[in-house]
């Protein structure tokens, strides 16, 4: 019964700290990029200002039902992929409800929000918008590829498809970026698409395109749309240091201490992280759609077969 | 072959006739949360809204010019929270940069109409005060406030970026105190604006209600 309670409290937990840490790492973002460009820059909560601005609109136009359930299947797409990641390696709290198999339910349930998007966007009726999902439905075939490519180099050489496992191995022996370098080159490379900040952001482009599939979207749904960004953005991030970067919370501290403790080491590592596609953004032009297919089907897919081919001399296959 | 209409003295008749139709409409009147009546939570959103402003990025004049030196390095808006907003479903404020060709006008009422609540106006220099240099101009309009509502004007040709944040500050203040934002107010009024907008707008061709 009592593990029943923490896992519903972890849960609630889990969903606080994903929006606050996804939606800090968006003003963080903004912060940087005007450092970098020589500006003061807006103040670090600035996407919560945003964020309620737009909540707090008086009138809110929907262009019929998908486009009113686009924003809601975002939200419901994020948090359940949220609840599959364990945030801390055996907490009591942040563990959440990692199964057996979950990386391959992970990359199926992946997609699903940008499927109500796709299917929202769709139903405005913008030509933007339609042009802006076929973009990004490319863009997605091209770096699932080396993504794909990279975690069954994973699953492979471990013989898990369970994250939980996975971070048992790095607990006990050393990461994975060194067990399987080239697997987190792909995987590294592919999230750049990922995040869709240049060079990649061709799918909602502001200039080109007007925003892409979210351009009918205002006031509270884009609002919502900004909350599930911002959670997803934090999903990508833990599981990439699950994966490859030993996780967080290994540590022999018990009680809250090795949960605060752990919850540093995580945003320390995912902030490091999430400073590469930032970084390789702010120095980008933008591709045009084939540019950037092509770029995830050459080096990201070498890197990738090149991690398959690693893992399975590591196993023993050959 | 028609007859070129010339313009004349205006007839006192005329005249009363005009100062009846193109009288400026008090647009701050039956607000819900000016500063007297407003309470925490209108505040607290308050302090959200003028601290996140999204611009439209619609240049219609020469004072589009003016825009990316606010918004770069040198002047940086980005710290007021003023952030450019692709689309009008997305946007908060609509700047007029300029002067209004009577076509642009009809694009920038649909724009404006397609915003949502709270939305604000910033209009830019002189031309969209009195006309300023296009004041006998033939397809130019005047005075921007007879066919939408206008928070802040900014006198200028053009406004300097200082200028232009100054505006934006004002808006700030203005929103502050719950004195901003007539999105309400032309709709209650839709009819005298709508006369005003098919006085200059020949090729009208909007749909009748207010529904987009």
């Amino acid at each position: 019964m009592e593990g029943i309670l923490f896992k519903i409290l972890g849960a609630f937990l889990t969903a606080i700290l994903a929006f606050v840490v996804g939606m800090f790492y968006g003003g963080l973002r903004r912060k940087v990029t005007a450092r970098v460009q020589n500006r003061v820059g807006p103040p670090v909560h600035q996407n919560f200002l945003d964020l309620m601005k737009l909540q707090s609109k008086r009138t809110n136009i929907a262009h019929g039902f998908m486009g009113h359930l686009a924003p809601v299947w975002i939200i419901i797409a994020a948090i359940t992929v949220l609840m599959f990641i364990p945030i801390l390696h055996g907490d009591l709290w942040f563990n959440n409800l990692t199964m057996k198999g979950d990386l391959i339910f992970l990359l199926y349930m992946m997609v699903f929000g940008s499927l109500g998007m796709a299917l929202g966007a769709g139903q405005t009726g913008n030509p933007n918008s339609a042009m802006g999902v076929s973009r990004g439905l490319a863009q997605l075939a091209g770096f699932e590829i080396p993504f794909m490519l990279s975690l069954i180099a994973l699953m492979l050489q471990f013989k898990t498809t369970s994250i939980s496992e996975l971070m048992q191995v790095q607990e006990s022996g050393s990461w994975i970026i060194v067990q399987n370098p080239f697997a987190f080159i792909a995987a590294l490379l592919a999230s750049l698409g990922m995040f869709r900040y240049s060079p990649f952001d061709i799918v909602g482009a502001p200039a080109e395109l007007a925003s892409g599939p979210r351009s009918e979207f205002g006031g509270k749904y884009l609002g919502t749309m900004m909350t599930g960004g911002a959670v997803f953005a934090f999903i990508k991030l833990v599981m990439y240091v699950d994966l490859f970067l030993g996780g967080a919370g290994n540590n022999n501290l018990e009680g809250i201490a090795g949960t605060a403790l752990g919850l540093v080491e995580l945003l320390v590592k995912t902030f490091l992280l999430y400073m590469i596609p930032v970084f390789i953004g702010l120095v980008s032009p933008r591709f045009r759609t084939e540019q950037a297919i092509q770029f995830f089907w050459k080096w990201p897919t070498f890197f990738g077969l090149l991690a398959i081919g690693w893992a399975l001399y590591k196993n023993g296959t050959f | 072959m028609s007859e070129i209409k010339t313009l004349g003295i205006p007839t006192p008749e005329e005249i009363k006739q005009a100062q009846i139709d193109f009288a400026p409409r008090c647009t701050s009147a039956g607000r819900v949360n000016d500063k007297e009546t407003q309470g925490t939570v209108e505040y607290i959103l308050n302090f959200a809204r003028k601290h996140s402003l999204f611009v439209m990025a619609y240049g219609t004049g020469c004072g589009a010019i003016e825009i990316p030196a606010t918004m770069t390095s040198r002047y940086d808006a980005e710290r007021f929270g003023i952030r450019g907003a692709a689309t009008p479903r997305q946007a908060d404020v609509l700047l007029i940069t300029g002067y209004l060709a009577t076509k642009t006008l009809k694009r920038v009422i649909r724009v404006y109409e397609q915003m949502q609540d709270p939305k604000y106006v910033i209009a830019f220099g002189s031309c969209a005060i009195n006309g300023g240099m296009y004041f006998d101009s033939y397809n130019t309009i005047k005075a921007l406030d007879r066919y939408i509502p206008v928070d802040v004007y900014i006198a200028g040709c053009m406004p300097r970026p200082e200028s232009v944040i100054n505006g934006f500050v004002k808006l700030q203040e203005l929103i502050k105190n719950g004195n901003a934002g007539n999105g309400e107010a032309y709709r209650e009024d839709l009819d005298w604006y709508r006369k005003n907008q098919q006085k200059v707008i020949k090729n009208w061709d909007f749909p009748d209600k207010y529904n987009w």
